[in-house]
């Protein structure tokens, strides 16, 4: 099997907004996927965490599909913004949820995907032929490197939790 | 039809070693058949795959037979090489008459203490002489001429049967039955049968098995899993190229567990669907059976019930599945259990099965028997019977789709893949109208309400059961022993004693006004039934209240309770 | 695997219900959804032309959260049940999911005879090597020396090799993913659904309750190191000196699929009836 490689190839500026706007909605869905699983597992503080942190998501989407105008970049992300090994740099990693998360470590989650997503918003910018995608390239940069000082600020609200954070004194239950 | 006290002539064949006791047997029924006559032919064998001793039960009258009689008129025995082992089921008496090669061994105590009057006919020395003969063809020759039937009737089968072997196998048949003519041309038999009526419609020569195939196709069934098991594999074997003929499948199974799976898979899919199988079987498909019926999928199991428990006597019969059929699920699983009462009753009650469980979204176990299932009978041809699968589908869906909607007949139409709106996931977890998982006390018992209501509020209309006959005593039995019952009350009649049969063909669910109706003014119940533990009794008084006094005869296999027994029993009761 | 309609442009979302999963935060089963929902969607399905068809255990849950038709079956018995259904509606595409308990404990005789039969459907395992459903005990994938309460010490019973097992069988299509590389797991998916016959794709899939230390996981598995094969030899060697982790779909047969003729023939019932009359 052919590899497809592991980041999406960006040679003009559509092509960049759309790869932008599908790392913004792909962390969109994450964090609902998250909230939703906090909420059947009664965590309702992660609810409002994941939630907030979705909608602050949706609104780069939306910010990226205005700058965007009449171009569909819906339709180009479903053809060429395609993330491997994991998936899109800025999309949390379902596997590192625990029903018992804090905050803190929902924050963490949401820092990893904004370093990532700067990293590759960096990459570009560097790589870039097109000076109207290094700018744009760029401008994302700076973005990210906001969303990252924000959760960074966010993180001194939430202490580092003890090393029992995760202890449950009650058993697992067999529903089957 | 009952037999009642008419005539009719009974003939066992005997032989072991590939003597071919059953195909003289066989084609003497086809020959009796062919001629307008009916008739009954079961077998009963040793434990070999191939070379064992074997008898051919036959018994010919002008009425349809429904059950074997109390002793045989003509007892022919080819060898009598471990016949001995036939002696329970073979009786004869002093009217009855034995043909008997003198180089076949010993004739076993069942010949010599009967009273019966041998007659030596050397049969296979006269095969010997004819080039390829056989002894059995001689033996056919003989039975056909003490019973009176012309060489064309005689041969009519054989010809039929070997057309494919050359014309030299059938002369050496033909010469075979002639010999056989002329060595039976002095002998003595007084018992003729009284010329067959002309049948007004077509007539049919059949097994249970064969029956049940067929009803199961007439009822819609387009897709079965097989996996053989003695003695349920015929039905299979004959709907593999007739499904495929029809546009159905049929497909092998790895074993019951996959077999009982793939019916509901295909009834979910919208194909009716079938298995056959018997009591060892039965018990692997008791989980999905509980599936089936929680999730509402029509589907039917046919069980051909043999002796039990465990491995038990793969090839004779008994009655005792019928507590696994009723109570086998865990959880309260209301499900339909029917059982068919003769070779021809099998097409019809498969059928009504196949409608039943469609329109109710339900499992349904049809409790056939050996016996039934591999004897082979004339009948009517089967009127053609509406009863073709009903099931409730949901179209034009709008809004969530409600699988398991509550509804006035508790039937909630079942969305069939493929069609848009209707996506549901089926479930044996305990669910929601909707059908997605709850442990809710108030879904529960909504849930169990539908599934009961919807069997207890259905119109099952008369076919229930067979309700024969006035008097305040009542012979209560099912399946199989049916028509052993109609024969005993008859012969009672004709003492002047006045009896019922009530034999329902619906055991589940219960109708226990149907029950009380049937029974009204019965002061004595004789229940009879071939079981070990007395589960038709049992099942009996757990469900319907019976008036009067009760006696219960019960026997388990391998013998049949034959119709004289009953008579006895019921005489015995004043 | 049926043909769709190409005017339908379907969304993963449109694959998923509103039923909301119980499978524990964290659990790797929940990357399996997505990829689920990717595949249908790559390959247009209409959702009401797919059935997705399960056992019991967690990975069996999945049907209900999918917006296709499912099944969510007795233990072990999902193969059985979509083969009696894909033989009678070819028209459907039907997709089996099970977990290493389901699928290849109580499930490992219909596992056998469905890679033999060869009906053209896609048979998913989110192997976990535990029991998760029932809290902890072993499978026939669990390593021999993980203790666990029902076999303290470990079992000291070495685990079943179930690509090998499938390749044995007759299996037409056989890849190994990691749930957590949702993208290569729903390519590989959309691929196994449209190739013909009985496609096996175990999906290693951790359990954060009972098996954390699958966290490793995803920096254990690899890109198998060739390409998929077409020759069995070749295949049974790879498959049995691989760790366990390589990834990527290993081999592609090309038996053709089983599938009778259903609807192909039509005779009137009063033929079938000739047989029996006198």
């Amino acid at each position: 099997m052919s590899k497809p490689s592991d980041t999406p190839k960006v040679s003009n500026l559509n092509d960049l907004l759309a790869v932008a706007y599908q790392v913004e909605i792909d962390a969109v869905e994450r964090y609902n996927v998250l909230a939703d699983q906090m909420e059947t597992h009664n965590n309702p503080e992660l609810v409002k965490v994941f939630r907030d942190l979705a909608r602050a998501e949706g609104i780069h989407g939306e910010e990226i599909r205005r700058l965007a105008g009449d171009f569909d970049v819906a339709a180009r992300a479903r053809e060429i913004a395609r993330f491997g090994r994991g998936d899109s740099p800025e999309e949390a990693d379902l596997g590192s949820a625990h029903y018992l998360m804090t905050p803190w470590h929902a924050l963490q989650l949401s820092l990893a995907g904004e370093k990532r997503a700067l990293a590759y918003f960096t990459s570009i910018v560097e790589t870039a032929k097109d000076p109207k995608v290094k700018t744009l390239a760029a401008e994302l940069v700076e973005e990210e490197a906001e969303h990252v000082n924000l959760v960074h600020r966010l993180l001194l609200r939430y202490p580092k939790p003890s090393e029992n954070w995760a202890d449950d004194l009650d058993p697992p239950v067999s529903q089957e | 039809m009952t037999m009642g006290a008419s005539p009719s002539i009974s003939i066992a064949v005997v032989g072991s070693g590939g003597a071919g006791a059953l195909t003289t047997g066989n084609s003497l029924l086809e020959a009796a058949c062919g001629a307008g006559w009916h008739g009954l032919f079961t077998r009963t064998m040793g434990p070999q795959i191939r070379g064992g001793e074997a008898a051919g039960l036959l018994r010919l009258a002008i009425q349809p037979v429904e059950c074997l009689p109390d002793h045989f008129d003509l007892l022919i025995g080819i060898d009598w090489l471990n016949a001995h082992r036939f002696g329970a089921e073979i009786k004869i008496g002093p009217q009855s008459l034995v043909i008997s090669d003198p180089r076949g061994g010993e004739p076993p105590p069942m010949v010599t203490q009967s009273g019966a009057r041998v007659v030596e006919i050397p049969m296979k020395d006269l095969a010997k002489a004819i080039p390829d003969g056989r002894p059995n063809m001689i033996a056919l020759g003989i039975a056909s001429r003490l019973l009176g039937f012309t060489i064309e009737q005689v041969f009519a089968p054989i010809e039929k049967r070997l057309a494919d072997k050359g014309p030299a196998a059938l002369e050496a048949s033909l010469a075979g039955i002639k010999t056989g003519r002329e060595a039976a041309a002095g002998i003595d038999f007084d018992k003729q049968l009284a010329a067959p009526k002309t049948s007004s419609t077509r007539r049919w020569l059949l097994s249970g098995n064969e029956a049940a195939a067929l009803g199961a196709i007439r009822g819609g069934v387009r897709f079965a899993a097989a996996y053989p098991i003695t003695p349920a594999t015929e039905i299979l074997e004959w709907l593999a190229p007739s499904l495929a003929k029809v546009g159905g499948v049929l497909l092998q199974a790895e074993d019951e567990l996959a077999a009982i799976n793939m019916i509901i898979g295909s009834s979910y899919g919208g194909t009716p669907a079938l298995t056959a199988t018997s009591g060892p079987g039965l018990s692997l498909m008791i989980e999905a059976l509980g599936l089936a019926t929680a999730s509402e999928i029509p589907i039917v199991v046919v069980d051909v019930m043999r002796g039990g428990p465990s491995t038990g006597i793969p090839t004779k019969s008994e009655q005792a599945d019928l507590n696994i059929a009723i109570y086998g699920m865990h959880g309260d699983a209301p499900h339909l259990v029917l059982a068919p009462q003769s070779v021809g009753d099998c097409l019809f009650t498969t059928q009504w099965a196949t409608y039943l469980a469609e329109s109710l979204q339900a499992p349904a176990i049809v409790l056939s028997d050996q016996f039934i299932g591999q004897s082979r009978a004339a009948i009517e041809r089967p009127a053609d019977v509406a009863f073709i699968g009903a099931r409730s589908v949901a179209t034009n869906i709008t809004g969530t789709y409600q699988r398991h909607a509550m509804a006035a007949n508790g039937v909630s139409p079942m969305a069939i893949p493929g069609t848009r709106g209707g996506q549901y996931t089926a479930d044996g977890l305990t669910h929601t109208e909707r059908g997605t998982p709850t442990s809710g006390a108030g879904d529960h018992l909504a849930q169990l309400d539908k599934r009961r209501d919807k069997l207890d509020h259905f119109n099952f209309g008369d076919h229930w059961a067979s309700v024969e006959g006035t008097g305040d005593l009542a012979v209560l039995t099912w399946g199989s022993l049916t028509g052993a019952a109609r024969e005993a009350v008859g012969r009672a009649a004709a003492d002047g004693i006045d009896a019922r049969v009530v034999s329902p063909r619906l055991l589940l669910p219960t109708l226990p006004e149907r029950m009380a109706t049937a029974l009204k003014g019965v002061k004595r119940i004789l229940v009879v039934e071939q079981t070990h533990g007395g589960q038709f009794h049992k099942y009996l008084r757990a469900h319907y209240d019976l008036p009067g006094q009760i006696r219960v005869f019960k026997r388990p296999g391998p013998l049949p309770i034959t119709a004289g027994e009953i008579h006895r029993a019921i005489a015995e009761w004043r | 695997m049926s043909t769709a309609n190409v005017t339908l442009a379907c969304k993963p979302a449109d694959y998923k219900s509103d039923v909301k999963p119980i499978w524990c935060p964290g659990c790797g089963d929940y990357h399996v959804l997505m990829s689920f929902t990717r595949a249908f969607a790559q390959l247009n399905l209409p959702p009401e032309q797919v059935a997705v068809i399960s056992g019991i255990g967690c990975s069996s849950r999945i049907p209900a959260y999918t917006n296709c038709y499912g099944f969510h079956g007795v233990h072990g018995r999902s193969l059985a049940l979509a083969a009696g259904l894909k033989v009678t509606r070819p028209d459907l595409t039907v997709v089996v999911a099970s977990g290493d308990g389901d699928g290849y404990s109580i499930g490992g005789n219909h596992f056998l005879h469905a890679c033999r039969r060869n009906i053209d459907m896609t048979y998913v395992v989110m192997d976990n090597h535990i029991y998760g459903m029932t809290k902890g005990q072993p499978s026939p994938t669990t390593e021999p020396e993980f203790d666990t309460a029902l076999s303290p010490g470990g079992t000291g019973v070495r685990p079943f090799h179930p690509l090998v097992v499938a390749l044995a069988s007759g299996a037409n299509f056989i890849a190994r993913c990691f749930s957590g590389e949702v993208n290569e797991t729903a390519d590989v998916l959309a691929e196994a659904i449209r190739h013909p016959g009985f496609s096996f794709v175990e999906i290693l899939s951790p359990c954060v309750t009972f098996r954390p230390d699958e966290k490793a996981w995803k920096d254990m598995v690899h890109p198998a190191p060739v390409g998929a094969t077409s020759d069995q030899g070749k295949a049974a060697r790879r498959l049995m000196t691989d760790d366990g982790f390589n990834l990527g779909i290993l081999y592609r047969g090309s038996r053709p699929p089983f599938q009778p003729a259903v609807g192909a023939s039509n005779i009137d019932l009063s033929e079938l009836e000739k047989d029996f009359e006198l």
